[in-house]
């Protein structure tokens, strides 16, 4: 699956519009994630997962940033998660499944915030980005 | 069987009760061959899907979108009764239709987003919550009959 040149300018135009509001995004998809899917609480024991949680607060916040940072480096994903992509498959090994599950709460996190901007072919273009992220983030899972 | 608590019935009766089937059926069928082309496999006769706006224009996909989300109504009509509800159809999309279930997970994803883009703060995760279930027990009972 490859980004067209379309679908990069589509994710930058989203990050661009989601601009300092990155933070809170990556936190309400957390408290969506762990509220439509409990099984990936099961990744968090150490969390307190309660409503306005800092820690999740905090965890969302790294979610974003890391998101924004592949945004912001779209013409090689790979290379700009690498670390990222090593600690998933050496310590964090969160499993595959998952990652969709993410991608689907930030997707709506986007439509509930910004109904304009998710466009059909721009909802396309972020759903292929957030595909291309999970895809490098268990890329070395062996 | 699968449980329904009062609060999820609740939370699938008032956000069903104000979606407009017809634009809101269309809009997640057009949105479904559009993020994930390769389901336009089902829909050869449909005519004009080679773009994004084709596709939202399209008065096949208008009129197909509201038949499935018209179903979908008579799944929340009978949540205490899922798979029975579903039974024939579940056959017609084996038999007939050769659909692979996957497809159900995928439309009912696109469903949530859409409910999500036009309810806004309104769908809470709460909601979310209860709708992603309804939408996978959907996708279940139509699954059910598969051989």
């Amino acid at each position: 699956m490859v980004l067209s040149g379309a679908d990069k300018n589509n994710v930058k135009g989203v990050f661009a519009k989601i601009g300092g509001q990155a933070e809170d995004y990556g936190a309400e998809t957390l408290e969506r994630m762990f509220a439509t899917y409990p099984q990936t609480k099961t990744y968090f024991p150490h969390f307190d997962l309660a409503k306005g949680s800092a820690q999740v607060k905090g965890h969302g916040k790294k979610v974003a940033a890391a998101l924004v940072e592949a945004a912001n480096h779209i013409d090689d994903i790979s290379g700009a998660l690498s670390k990222l992509s090593d600690l998933h498959a050496q310590k964090l090994r969160v499993d595959p499944v998952n990652f969709k599950l993410l991608g689907q709460c930030f997707l709506v996190v986007v439509a509930s915030r910004n109904p304009s901007l998710l466009t059909p072919e721009v909802h396309a273009s972020l759903d292929k980005f957030l595909c291309a992220v999970g895809t490098v983030l268990t890329a070395k899972y062996r | 069987m699968v449980h329904w608590s009062a609060e999820e019935k609740q939370l699938i009766s008032s956000v069903w009760g104000k979606v407009n089937v017809e634009e809101c059926g269309a809009e997640a069928l057009a949105r479904l061959l559009i993020v994930y082309p390769w389901t336009q496999r089902f829909f050869d006769n449909f005519g004009n899907l080679s773009s994004p706006t084709a596709i939202i224009g399209n008065p096949k996909v208008r009129a197909h979108g509201k038949k499935v989300l018209t179903s979908f109504g008579d799944a929340i009509k009978n949540l205490d009764n899922l798979k029975a509800t579903y039974s024939k159809l579940s056959e017609l999309h084996c038999d007939k239709l050769h659909v692979d279930p996957e497809n159900f997970r995928l439309l009912g994803d696109i469903l949530i987003i859409v409910l999500a883009a036009h309810f806004g703060k309104d769908f809470t995760p709460s909601c979310q919550a209860t709708w992603q279930k309804l939408v996978g027990v959907v996708a279940h009972a139509l699954a059910h009959k598969y051989h």
